[in-house]
């Protein structure tokens, strides 16, 4: 096994043992067992039954509690290890800074995805048992959107604790980011718009630029590919792409994000004084 | 073995280590001394390639710790005044420490046995659960296991009752001579038997540099 497999392997191992995981992993399947009892798949409340009803709802939720569940869960992998001086001791073994960082990303992703995944796995699983037919598209395409917006905010968690000297401080501006893109999905759109300040083209680029809208928008439109329920902002974005070619890049673009933030985030971990 | 020029850190304002020049050699075991602030802890970090220098330059075996950290930490070992809370078990730790230095686990198992610690009852345990001596315990079996031609101690013995540390002092007896060792330590009596040059540092800069 090389170093960074197996710093990802310890750090998965360590992540598994701890509370927060517990609590990640419930919090994901209880939402699917909760939306079985409530009886959501039998709703046919706008058409939608069964398990593409489990699936969209599944969705919704995630949109809004994955991201801060992976921020506030990895953004003090490093600086949390700087400040305890677990990074001191680690790294004074022939490992280099580049097996490391890549490893604990390594790790990390494996830890947020997995619950999320295997959460709406089990969800499909019981619909089959059940006798439900499953839409394997939604399905797929929905791993897809949860495994891009996994690492788009891992990237950008990574990137907060790398610049960052304390675990608090990079708890604190994870909490701003979080708030500013879950913002930036309506409310703060909308004010902007009402002001007119604005070309509405422009603040739909805001918002698609916006990893949390863009996974919303992309989840809406396996349902409704007309995204009729989005009113006339549909027509900007159906203008511009086609729908497999808008899924596509709902996929790629939050994927680049990450990848973008945890590479800087490497730099800033090699350029500055590792304790 | 190691050069040290004109070594300088500074953090914002605050100077922590000023100019200094040193050159240890193989076969040297340095007491490093100094009031809490003195800069000892400073230049062990850039020894270790932790910090960049803001001024002037460290060597290991020819090599600048920053650039080539994974060919100097092959040479080095160290132990931390305070064990960090590292949530592995100790059997993950010694696994890391293994793969990524060719350490032989059983060395390992070895010189804790010989610290009085026994892996195989805490194997499973995590690392931060045990006590602070159990702890030290492990961190000194790995350092003298790693068979490093550079060790590094920053007051390894803090957490260790009277008895473990004579099995440490015993234990570094008896290892190789020909090695560099560097204790950090507030006890030169402590080490005094086992060393062979004292230095003391203050406001970053060395104030004495004794060889005998």
């Amino acid at each position: 096994m090389n170093n960074l497999l197996l710093i990802a392997y310890l750090d998965l191992k360590e992540s598994i043992r701890a509370n927060w995981f517990m609590v990640y992993a419930v919090v994901f399947g209880g939402l699917i067992a909760l939306f079985f009892i409530a009886g959501i798949t039998e709703s046919q409340v706008m058409g939608f039954s069964g398990l593409s009803r489990l699936l969209l709802m599944y969705i919704q939720v995630t949109i809004v509690i994955l991201p801060i569940f992976i921020l506030i869960t990895t953004v003090r992998s490093i600086s949390g290890d700087r400040d305890s001086h677990i990074l001191e001791y680690m790294l004074s073994f022939p490992i280099s800074l580049k097996q490391y960082y890549w490893g604990k990303v390594l790790g990390r992703f494996v830890t947020v995805f997995l619950p999320v995944f295997m959460a709406m796995l089990m969800g499909i699983l019981y619909g089959v048992v059940k006798g439900a037919s499953v839409p394997w598209g939604i399905f797929f395409l929905y791993t897809g959107l949860l495994l891009s917006m996994s690492l788009a905010f891992l990237g950008i968690a990574f990137f907060i604790s790398s610049i960052v000297k304390s675990s608090e401080m990079a708890l604190g501006i994870a909490f701003f980011v979080w708030i500013v893109l879950l913002a930036f999905i309506d409310i703060a759109l909308i004010s902007l718009m009402l002001q007119n300040r604005m070309s509405e083209g422009l603040i739909i680029t805001i918002a698609l630029l916006n990893p949390m809208e863009i996974f919303r928008v992309a989840a809406i439109s396996l349902f409704d590919p007309e995204l009729t329920v989005m009113g006339p902002v549909a027509f900007y974005i159906l203008d511009l792409f086609s729908q497999g070619v808008f899924v596509l890049l709902c996929i790629l673009y939050p994927i680049v994000v990450g990848m973008v933030f945890a590479t800087m985030g490497y730099r800033v971990f090699c350029k500055k004084d590792l304790v | 073995m190691i050069e040290i020029e004109n070594l300088s850190k500074t953090f914002g304002t605050t100077v922590s280590l000023d100019q200094v020049s040193l050159t240890f050699h193989q076969g040297d075991a340095i007491a490093l001394m100094g009031a809490n602030g003195a800069g000892k802890t400073t230049l062990i970090r850039l020894i270790l390639g932790y910090y960049h220098p803001s001024g002037g330059r460290v060597r290991v075996g020819g090599y600048d710790p920053i650039v080539e950290r994974v060919k100097i930490l092959k040479q080095i070992s160290f132990v931390p005044q305070l064990p960090p809370p590292i949530k592995l078990s100790l059997g993950e730790l010694m696994a890391y420490v293994c793969k990524s230095s060719g350490v032989d686990a059983a060395l390992i198992e070895h010189y804790a046995h010989e610290m009085k610690l026994h892996i195989a009852l805490n194997r499973n345990k995590s690392f931060f659960k045990l006590s602070g001596g159990m702890k030290q315990k492990l961190l000194i079996a790995i350092s003298l296991a790693k068979r490093s031609r550079i060790m590094i101690f920053d007051e390894p013995t803090a957490n260790l009752d009277p008895k473990a540390r004579d099995d440490f002092y015993r234990l570094l007896n008896e290892s190789e001579t020909q090695k560099l060792s560097l204790f950090v330590t507030h006890r030169i009596e402590e080490v005094e038997a086992i060393v062979n040059r004292k230095i003391y540092m203050d406001l970053g800069k060395v104030v004495s540099d004794e060889i005998y």
